[in-house]
């Protein structure tokens, strides 16, 4: 193979001197130590979560308290790393909720499997599982990094409900529509 | 295999395909010989054609003739015979020279899309809770034909969710399509018309006759056969979604009928027993008691180490302490008409080593007529194949028992057989060391000098002999309990070191062996043997008065020779 030989220019007097570069590196530096600074105090000082941002993925309740889960199971069939685990169960005729035959009976998501995909609260058609705020999970042991049903709906809350399903159910019980 | 010659086969056209089929043969069936999926809710091929659901509406036509000279008429434009097109059901549509169904013209199309928007205005938005879901035929064709919104703007019909139809079946009423499957399954198979529909219109509702209850013991079989889900089964409902559970093909233990089952577990649970189609033993149904069979795998009887003089030891241990037992002579073998054909040959080996008797315990109840039959132990012709035993057994170990009186027999191995409740009692096992295989613990396992903890049907394979002869394969469904180990390995063990040949202690490789020294299995491989059993020749045994009375599928050979007599 041919090679090329490339004639190297002869550096300036200020090339030489280096202090054209030590000063533009001193403006970037002195830029920085006077502007807003680009890292926070995190533990005290927390950033701001945009919408959208996934989160744990925690259980929310509708605004009358209603748990929303129906146990369909379908975000433990989506979870890709199997985080999710779930024991379906009934909920007794006169639990006080009209119209809900099926509520987990054990809800757990493994924290150290979770991947933060989302896919739970795509799939999920009962909007009753949202990936929230919540980013920072620590924990002494494994079975620590597991969050059951109580802690779910504890991360997960209340959150608005466009739909009432239930209720819509019982109106049309009471209403005309309905024979029994 | 030869086919028969045929006779009475009818051509028809299917989407321009032209098929025989036999004569009465409907047109879901014609095209489901050519692969062609018709669609249907109502049909069932076991039961009788209502045609009420409408869904396998399809274009069925009939070459035109001219009236006059009652030559075909023919296209122009195609050149071919004009055929009249008409919309007609499938199911109700018999095979008839020259006839023509379409399946996937634009106008079927419409058909089953417009079913399904009536079919869909009142039912609930359930698959979230539904058990069918998954199985359900009516979100298939939901799929292919379902608009993806509703046009109704009126309000859904509300229905009793949750009616217990009987002991095992629950009715949700509202995701009823009113395809009558179950009521017609009830009067024609299961002869218990308990259930019709009352209302009228978008009010109709399926119910049970005032004061009875579904409550037979083929009630399930409309779980089955339930399109949607409106009958499901108390004991498997919200248990688990069907998408998880893996599928094992089973036999039925509960009887010599040896219904053919689909185990369904999932993480080594098992969750529900359903019906597998087999037309020569149970078509497509199978009785509520055998669906319960699986609830023994977790029970808090079952024996999970193997025990020597009362206290829990390793298994090589108790083998061990097995074979000096048994060492010394003076031995009877129980063997057990629950054990599929490969132990029972096995135990067969391990007599013929000790040179000790072999008998059975015989376990009868009264036959239903139809998938229960009289003989309650699923395998006693394995028994007899494999040579174990010649005559057919009793309740009773009356003859063990006095030869444990004389002396003779000082120790026995009871694969699974409660003793104590065969008429040896209590006092007599005293005097005897019972070395005990078995899944749970009775009074003979409490008092056994040692028990090998063995696995129930759904955590082994083998092969049964129903009564029919047929030998059918049932396979592992769940890995076996912690402890318990399986019945061929611990048998095979028994039987070398009682000085029997070295035999494999799995299926396969001790099919080698069982094809070459039972003569009525000489031709036949484990691998090869087909999902639907092989029939063997029962002429060797023609001459025992088996137990069985008749039912689906079987007539007794005593009746058969019987009946020309009556006549």
């Amino acid at each position: 193979m041919a090679v090329i030989k490339v004639e190297r220019k002869p550096l300036s007097l200020a090339e030489r001197s280096y202090m054209p570069g030590i000063l533009a590196g001193m403006r970037i530096t002195i830029r920085h130590l006077l502007g807003r600074p680009d890292t926070m105090e995190y533990p005290e000082e927390r950033p701001a979560i945009p919408p959208g941002y996934r989160g744990a993925p925690t259980l929310v309740k509708d605004p009358h308290g209603r748990e929303k889960c129906v146990s369909c199971q379908l975000c433990e069939f989506v979870c890709p790393p199997k985080a999710i685990r779930i024991t379906p169960g009934t909920v007794p005729e006169g639990a006080g909720v009209d119209h809900v035959e099926k509520a987990p009976q054990a809800f757990d998501i493994d924290m150290l499997r979770c991947i933060y995909c989302g896919l739970c609260e795509e799939v999920c058609p009962e909007e009753a599982i949202f990936l929230l705020n919540q980013y920072s999970m620590t924990g002494y042991s494994r079975s620590e990094m597991v969050n059951h049903k109580d802690r779910l709906y504890e991360m997960g809350g209340t959150l608005p409900d466009r739909h009432f399903k239930w209720d819509v159910k019982k109106a049309a019980e009471l209403g005309a529509g309905g024979q029994h | 295999m030869i086919q028969p010659a045929a006779t009475d086969l009818i051509t028809v056209n299917v989407d321009g395909r032209e098929i025989a089929v036999p004569k009465g043969t409907n047109m879901i069936e014609a095209a489901r010989r050519l692969g062609t999926d018709i669609p249907h809710y109502c049909y069932h091929p076991k039961l009788a054609v209502v045609g009420n659901c409408r869904m396998c509406l399809v274009e069925l036509g009939m070459a035109a003739v001219d009236p006059a000279t009652k030559a075909p008429v023919m296209d122009p434009a195609t050149g071919r015979p004009k055929i009249n097109w008409r919309p007609g059901i499938a199911c109700a549509a018999n095979a008839s020279a020259g006839l023509h169904v379409r399946t996937t013209s634009p106008l079927v199309k419409d058909f089953r899309e417009g079913v399904m928007e009536f079919l869909l205005i009142n039912h609930p938005l359930d698959c979230p809770i539904c058990d069918q879901a998954g199985e359900c035929k009516l979100q298939e064709q939901a799929t292919g034909y379902g608009r993806g919104y509703s046009r109704y703007i009126e309000q859904k019909n509300v229905k009793p969710k949750r009616t217990q139809l009987g002991p095992r079946v629950t009715l949700d009423d509202e995701r009823c399509i009113l395809c009558s499957r179950c009521i017609r399954f009830c009067k024609d198979v299961a002869k218990d018309d308990v259930l019709g529909f009352t209302d009228r219109g978008s009010y109709s509702t399926l119910s049970c006759y005032p004061g009875r209850k579904l409550e037979n013991n083929y009630s399930l079989n409309t779980v089955d056969i339930c399109p949607v889900g409106a009958l499901t089964s108390t004991d498997f409902r919200f248990k688990m979604r069907v998408w998880f559970l893996k599928q094992t093909s089973s036999i039925d233990t509960e009887s010599s009928v040896g219904a053919n089952t689909v185990v369904w577990s999932r993480e080594g649970a098992v969750y529900r027993i359903t019906p597998r189609q087999n037309d020569a033993v149970n078509d497509t149904w199978m009785a509520d008691s055998g669906r319960l069979l699986y609830k023994a795998i977790r029970s808090a009887e079952r024996l999970d180490a193997a025990r020597v003089d009362g206290s829990s030891s390793a298994l090589d241990f108790a083998l061990a302490a097995a074979a000096g037992i048994l060492a010394k002579g003076g031995v009877g073998v129980v063997g057990s008409g629950r054990s599929s054909v490969e132990e029972l040959f096995l135990t067969a080996k391990l007599a013929k080593a000790l040179k000790a008797p072999a008998w059975l315990v015989s376990r009868t109840g009264e036959g239903d007529g139809l998938l229960v039959s009289a003989d309650r132990n699923p395998n006693v012709r394995g028994a007899l194949v494999t040579g174990l035993i010649s005559s057919l057994p009793s309740a009773r170990l009356d003859e063990l028992a006095a030869r444990i009186d004389a002396g003779e027999i000082r120790s026995v191995v009871s694969v699974g057989e409660d003793l104590a409740a065969a008429g040896i009692g209590a006092k007599r096992l005293a005097k005897v060391s019972v070395v005990y295989l078995g899944t749970h613990s009775n009074p003979t396992s409490a008092c056994a000098r040692v028990v090998l903890p063995t696995l129930t049907v759904f955590e082994k394979s083998g092969t049964l002999v129903n009564q029919q002869f047929r030998i059918q394969k049932f396979a592992r469904a769940v890995p076996g309990l912690t402890g318990a180990a399986d019945d061929l390995l611990v048998l095979s063990r028994l039987v070398s070191a009682a000085g029997g040949p070295g035999l494999g202690a799995d299926a396969p490789s001790l099919w080698a062996s069982i094809s070459q020294e039972v003569p009525a299995l000489a031709t036949m491989s484990y691998d090869d043997m087909p999902a639907t059993g092989l029939l063997l020749d029962a002429a060797p045994w023609s001459q025992l008065a088996f137990a069985e009375g008749p039912s689906l599928h079987y007539q007794p050979a005593q009746a058969q020779k019987e009946a020309p007599a009556r006549g």
